[in-house]
C-alpha cells in the first residue's frame, strides 16, 4: 500500500509552486509583459533559487553553517563556461551543450565538495563556518590567477596568458582577473526552471529516504545518532557534496548568461546573500528557501523602478530586518497560525512560507 | 506492584571469578569485562571492573551518584576507549572498534539524559535504529527505484511493530520531541531495540516515572527479554525496580565493583549497606 505521507504531499506542493510560477512567467514572456530588466533577472532568480535550496541541505538540514557556497558556485560557473567553449565542436546543439555544461559543472562542485568536506567535516560550528570560508576566498583568488585555453590539442591551464602556449586558433577561455571572456549566453529560462525541479527532485527525494533521515538525525543528535549504527562522516559528506554539485550547476547555468564573468562576482557577500535567503525562508524549509530566493533577490531590482532608486538597498535592508523581526515575533506567529488553521480546514489550500 | 511469577535464579560461577545465571552457564556470557579500566587524567574513574552477562540475563549495574555507572557504559560503547583492560562481546574483543562498529557488532543503548532526534517523527527515531537493517543506497533513494518502496515497506512494519511492544503505534506520526518525559524514555528503548542488538544497555530507564509507569516498564523488560532473548543490563536508582528484576546485580562504588550477587545477596551484604547508609557508629 502506497500512502502518501505529510512529506510526499509538501514535495508535491513545491514542484507545483515552481511549475505554475514558469507558467505565469512564460505567459508573461510571450505577452511582453515584463520589461527588459526583469526579463534580464529571469535565469539569476533561478540559479539563486537552486543556490538557496542547496545551501538549505548543508545549513537547514545537515545542520552545518556554511559560507563558502559561493565558491562552489564559482567552481561550477568556470568550469561550466571552459566545458561549453571546449565542446563547440562536439556538440553543436546548444541546448546539449548547455545539458553538457551543467553537468560538468556539477561535477566540479562535487569534487570541490569531497576535496574540502574531507578535512572540513571533522570540524563542528564555528570552525566549520570559518574554514568554509577561507575556501570561497581561496576560489576566488585563484580562479583570478589562472587562465585556460582551448586549441585542436586540449585544454591548456596556466598561471599566465604567455605560459598556455596556445596552437594557431587556439581560443583564451579564463583570462586571469578578467574572467571568462566571450562566453556563449547559452543559458535560457526554460533550463532555470528545469534546474529548480531537479534541484527539488534530488533534495527532497534525498531527504525523505533512508540516507536523509540519517543526516537528520546527525543535526539533531550525533551522539545518538552513533549509538544507533549511523556513520557520521559519510552521511555528511553526502549532504555536503550533494549541496556543492546543485551549487556547481547553478553556477554553471549563471556563468553561461552572461557574456563575461568575473571571479570576484563569487565572493563573501554572495555566500551570505544565499545564506540570508535560507535563514529569512526557513531553516530546513524548502519551499521557504525557494520564495526567499525569488523574492529576495528579485526585490532590489524591483524598487529601481520606483522614485525612491537611490534608496533601494537601504530599503532592502529595512525590509530583511522586518522580515527577520516578524518571522520571530511570538504574537505574529500566533496570528500566522490562526489564519493558516482557517485555511487549513479547506483541503486545497496551500500556504506558502509553511514549515516542511 | 504485580510481576510475573518467575523461577528463582541461581547464580554459578564462569572461568574467572565472574557469575552469570545457570541456564546460560553452558553457552558462552555475551559480554565479558576483564579489568576494564580508565583514567581521566590523574583521576581513576572505574577500575578493576570484572563482569560477565549471560546470554538471556537481566543485570543491573547500580551504586551511589558519582560511583561511574555511566563511564561503564561509556567504555562498554566506545565513547570512552579503556585505559586498561579487555571487553569481549560475545568473545570477540572490541578492543579496535568505535561506537557505530559496537553498535552493528550487537550493543545498543540508551541515555540517561535522553537522546532523541527531536525534531524526526517517533516512526522515524525508530526507522533510524532500522538504519543498518534496510539495504536500499542513495541512489535507489534519490530516483525511487523499487529498491527504495520495498525497503522503506519493510521498515514502516517493523517500525510499527515494535512500536506496538510499548503501546506507541498510534503516536508513529507525532513529533519526538513533543511526547510526554516517560513515551520519550520509552521510545528511546524502542530505537535501540531496533537495532537488533544481542546486548541491551538502558541508563537510567525509571528515571522520572510514577510508581504505576515503573511498573508497567518492569513487565516490558521482562517481556523484551523473553521475546528476543537478549541481554540487558541496566543502571538504575529505583529499588524496587532493580530488586525486582535483575537476576545479577553489581555494586560500584568509586569506581570498585564492592559486591556482586543475586538481589538477596546483594541486599544483605554490609559493604553495600555501608555504601548506601553509611557506616553504623561503634557502640
Amino acid at each position: 500500500m502506497k500512502k502518501i505521507n505529510k512529506n510526499s504531499l509538501n514535495g508535491f506542493i513545491n514542484y507545483g509552486i515552481v511549475i505554475a510560477a514558469f507558467v505565469v512567467l512564460q505567459l508573461l514572456l510571450n505577452r511582453g509583459a515584463l520589461s527588459n530588466s526583469l526579463q534580464s533577472l529571469l535565469v539569476p532568480t533561478c540559479c539563486y533559487i537552486v543556490m538557496a535550496v542547496s545551501l538549505n541541505l548543508t545549513v537547514g538540514i545537515l545542520g552545518e553553517l556554511s559560507l563558502g557556497h559561493a565558491g562552489f558556485m564559482s567552481l561550477g560557473a568556470f568550469s561550466g563556461i571552459t566545458a561549453a567553449i571546449a565542446l563547440q565542436g562536439l556538440i553543436p546543439s546548444p541546448a546539449l551543450r548547455l545539458a553538457a555544461a551543467l553537468l560538468v559543472g556539477g561535477l566540479v562542485g562535487a569534487i570541490g565538495g569531497v576535496i574540502i568536506g574531507v578535512p572540513v567535516l571533522r570540524l563542528r560550528g564555528d570552525y566549520l563556518a570559518i574554514v568554509t570560508l577561507a575556501f570561497g576566498e581561496i576560489i576566488k583568488n585563484v580562479i583570478m590567477v589562472l587562465y585556460i585555453g582551448v586549441d585542436e590539442k586540449g585544454l591548456h591551464v596556466a598561471m599566465s596568458e604567455a605560459g598556455l602556449h596556445l596552437a594557431e586558433g587556439g581560443v583564451t577561455i579564463v583570462k586571469g582577473p578578467m574572467g571568462a571572456v566571450n562566453v556563449p549566453k547559452l543559458a535560457s529560462f526554460t533550463a532555470g526552471f528545469l534546474l529548480i525541479l531537479v534541484t527539488l527532485l534530488v533534495v527532497q527525494n534525498l531527504v525523505s529516504s533512508r540516507s536523509g533521515r540519517a543526516i537528520m538525525a546527525l543535526r539533531d543528535n550525533r551522539i545518538a545518532a552513533e549509538s544507533v549504527g549511523i556513520n557520521v562522516t559519510k552521511y555528511k559528506l553526502m549532504a555536503f557534496v550533494t549541496s556543492a554539485a546543485l551549487a556547481g550547476a547553478a553556477g554553471a547555468l549563471f556563468g553561461l548568461n552572461y557574456s563575461s564573468t568575473v571571479s570576484s562576482k563569487f565572493d563573501f557577500n554572495t555566500s551570505i546573500l544565499v545564506l540570508v535567503f535560507v535563514v529569512l525562508g526557513g531553516l530546513g524549509s524548502i519551499r521557504g528557501s525557494v520564495i526567499a530566493a525569488a523574492l529576495l533577490y528579485v526585490l532590489p531590482e524591483l524598487l529601481r523602478q520606483f522614485k525612491l532608486a537611490e534608496y533601494r538597498m537601504l530599503i532592502y535592508a529595512i525590509i530583511l530586518i522586518l522580515v527577520m523581526l516578524c518571522t520571530n515575533n511570538p504574537m505574529l506567529k500566533q496570528l500566522m497560525d490562526n489564519t493558516i488553521g482557517k485555511f487549513k480546514k479547506q483541503p486545497a489550500a496551500a500556504e506558502k512560507g509553511g514549515a516542511q | 506492584m504485580v510481576m510475573p511469577k518467575r523461577e528463582p535464579t541461581k547464580l554459578v560461577p564462569v572461568p574467572s571469578t565472574n557469575i552469570i545465571p545457570e541456564r546460560d552457564v553452558d553457552k558462552s556470557p555475551i559480554l565479558e569485562c576483564r579489568h576494564l579500566g580508565i583514567d581521566f587524567g590523574g583521576l581513576t574513574a572505574v577500575n578493576e571492573f570484572n563482569m560477565a552477562i549471560g546470554r538471556t540475563e537481566i543485570a543491573g549495574l547500580i551504586g551511589p551518584n558519582g560511583a561511574g555507572k555511566t563511564t561503564v557504559f561509556n567504555l562498554l560503547t566506545k565513547v570512552y576507549q579503556p585505559t586498561r583492560g579487555t571487553i569481549l562481546l560475545d568473545g570477540v574483543d572490541t578492543h579496535s572498534m568505535n561506537t557505530v562498529q559496537v553498535n552493528k557488532a550487537g550493543i545498543a543503548r540508551t541515555f540517561q539524559n535522553i537522546r532523541l532526534f527531536n525534531n524526526l517523527t517517533v516512526e522515524d527515531n525508530v526507522k533510524l535504529g532500522l538504519h543498518n537493517h534496510i539495504s536500499y543506497g542513495m541512489w535507489q533513494g534519490l530516483f525511487r527505484l523499487p529498491g527504495y518502496w520495498k525497503g522503506e515497506r519493510v521498515a514502516h512494519e517493523r517500525a510499527m511493530e515494535l512500536l506496538s511492544i510499548f503501546d506507541m503505534a498510534h503516536l508513529a506520526s507525532a513529533k519526538a520531541g513533543s511526547l510526554p518525559y516517560g513515551a520519550q524514555r520509552r521510545l528511546e528503548i524502542v530505537r535501540a531495540l531496533a537495532t537488533n542488538p544481542s546486548l541491551l544497555l538502558l541508563d537510567e530507564p525509571a528515571a522520572g516515572m510514577n510508581p504505576s509507569e515503573t511498573a508497567e516498564l518492569m513487565e516490558n523488560i521482562v517481556k523484551i527479554r523473553d521475546t528476543f532473548q537478549i541481554a540487558i543490563l541496566l543502571i538504575e536508582h529505583d529499588m524496587s525496580l532493580v530488586m525486582g528484576i535483575c537476576e545479577g546485580i553489581c555494586v560500584l562504588n568509586f569506581g570498585q565493583i564492592i559486591a556482586k550477587g543475586t538481589p538477596d545477596e546483594i541486599q544483605a551484604d554490609p559493604a553495600v549497606i555501608e555504601a548506601y547508609l553509611g557506616k553504623q557508629k561503634e557502640g
